[in-house]
C-alpha cells in the first residue's frame, strides 16, 4: 500500500471493574493499541468532550484530531474505538452506545460492547443500535484480534474523505486532467 | 533441588490445579499476556482479586446479617465476585458465585447463607492454591530458572 506511516489506533476502555480494565488494557497494549481506561460512561463522555446532555468541546484541539464533517465542536483527542462493559452503574455501556451514536461528531467511532452475561436480546438491541461487536467476558486476545478491521475501516474512510475532497478541489482548478491526478492518487 | 526438578515440580502443581478444577483455561490467557515488559503481570492481576474479593466477601456477610436483607444489593456483590473469579480463571469460585446468584433470585436467605460459605471455602482455597503456586515460581527465578509457560492441551 502506499501509505506513510500511521499512527498508532488509539482506543477507549470503559469498564467500572479495575480487575478487568487491567486486563483489557493488556490486551489491546499486546495488540499495540494506545489505551485509555476509564472507570465509567459519563467519564469517557467527558474525556471525548461530550459534556452534560449538549455537546461541547474544548477550543483548543490539534489539528490532527479535527474531524471532517465537523461544525459545531471538534474532538479533543482522537479516540479510533470504544470498548465498554455493559454492565455499570449509572451510565450503563448502551447508554454510553446511544449517546455515541448519537453524536454528530463521534457517532462514526466504532463502538464494542463487553458483557459477562449471555442474553440475545441484550446483545441483539446493542448491535441493532450500532454497536460493532460483541464480547462475552472475559475478553480473550482472539476477540481483541477482532476489532482491526473496524478500526482499518474507520481509517481508508478517513483517508477516502481526504481523497475525495482533494479530487473536489482539482475538478475546480484543472477540469480536463481530473480523471488523470485522479489515478495517480489512487491507494492500493 | 536443582532448578530442572523445582520446574517439573511446578508444572505438576500447575496442572493439578487445573484437573482439580480450581483454575480454568482464563488463567492460562493471563500467563500469556505476561511478558518481559509486564513480568508481573498475573501476580498483579491476582492480587488486585485478593483485595477486591475480601473485601466483597465482606460486604456478603454483613449485607446477609441485616433484619431485611436486600437481595438487589447481596446480589450485585455476587455478580462482581462472579466477574472478577471468572476474569482469572478461579473456576471454582466462579460456579460458586452463579448457584449463589439463584439463590438470590429466590430470595432465599438459608440457601444464600448456605452459598456465602462456600464461596468463601473456594476462595480461600484457590487463594492458597495459588499463593502457593506464585511462592514455587519465586523459587525458580531465585535460583536462575525460568517459570515453564503451560501449554493449551495441558
Amino acid at each position: 500500500m502506499g501509505m506513510a506511516t500511521e499512527a498508532q489506533f488509539h482506543v477507549l476502555a470503559v469498564d467500572d471493574s479495575l480487575i478487568d480494565r487491567k486486563l483489557i488494557e493488556r490486551l489491546l497494549k499486546t495488540s499495540s493499541y494506545h489505551v485509555t481506561a476509564v472507570d465509567s460512561g459519563s467519564k469517557a463522555l467527558e474525556f471525548l468532550g461530550l459534556n452534560g446532555s449538549h455537546e461541547d468541546g474544548q477550543r483548543n484541539p490539534s489539528p490532527a484530531s479535527v474531524s471532517l464533517d465537523e461544525d459545531q465542536h471538534q474532538q479533543d483527542v482522537e479516540v479510533n474505538l470504544i470498548i465498554t462493559d455493559y454492565c455499570m452503574p449509572g451510565m450503563t455501556g448502551y447508554d454510553l452506545l446511544r449517546r455515541i451514536k448519537g453524536s454528530s461528531s463521534f457517532k462514526d467511532i466504532p463502538v464494542v460492547i463487553m458483557s459477562s452475561e449471555n442474553i440475545p436480546s441484550r446483545i441483539n438491541r446493542c448491535l441493532e443500535d450500532g454497536a460493532e461487536e460483541f464480547f462475552l467476558k472475559p475478553v480473550q486476545l482472539s476477540d481483541v484480534n477482532k476489532l482491526r478491521p473496524h478500526l482499518m475501516k474507520g481509517r481508508s474512510k478517513e483517508m477516502q474523505q481526504n481523497i475525495s475532497k482533494r479530487k473536489g478541489m482539482e475538478e475546480i482548478l484543472t477540469p480536463d486532467r481530473t480523471r488523470t491526478r485522479y489515478n495517480e492518487l489512487e491507494v492500493v | 533441588m536443582e532448578v530442572g526438578q523445582m520446574q517439573r515440580r511446578l508444572v505438576d502443581y500447575t496442572k493439578s490445579l487445573f484437573m482439580e478444577g480450581f483454575l480454568d483455561g482464563q488463567f492460562l490467557q493471563l500467563q500469556q499476556l505476561q511478558d518481559e515488559s509486564n513480568p508481573d503481570f498475573v501476580v498483579e492481576v491476582v492480587s488486585l482479586f485478593f483485595d477486591d474479593s475480601e473485601k466483597l466477601l465482606n460486604d456478603l456477610t454483613m449485607a446477609l446479617d441485616q433484619p431485611n436483607v436486600d437481595f438487589k444489593k447481596v446480589d450485585a456483590h455476587v455478580h462482581q465476585l462472579k466477574g472478577s473469579s471468572s476474569s482469572i480463571g478461579a473456576q471454582r469460585v466462579k460456579n460458586a458465585c452463579i448457584a449463589f446468584r439463584n439463590f438470590c433470585e429466590e430470595q432465599n436467605i438459608e440457601a444464600c447463607l448456605r452459598c456465602l460459605q462456600q464461596v468463601k471455602q473456594e476462595y480461600y482455597l484457590v487463594k492458597n492454591k495459588l499463593e502457593t503456586l506464585f511462592r514455587l515460581e519465586q523459587q525458580i527465578v531465585a535460583a536462575g530458572g525460568s517459570i515453564p509457560l503451560m501449554e493449551m492441551g495441558l
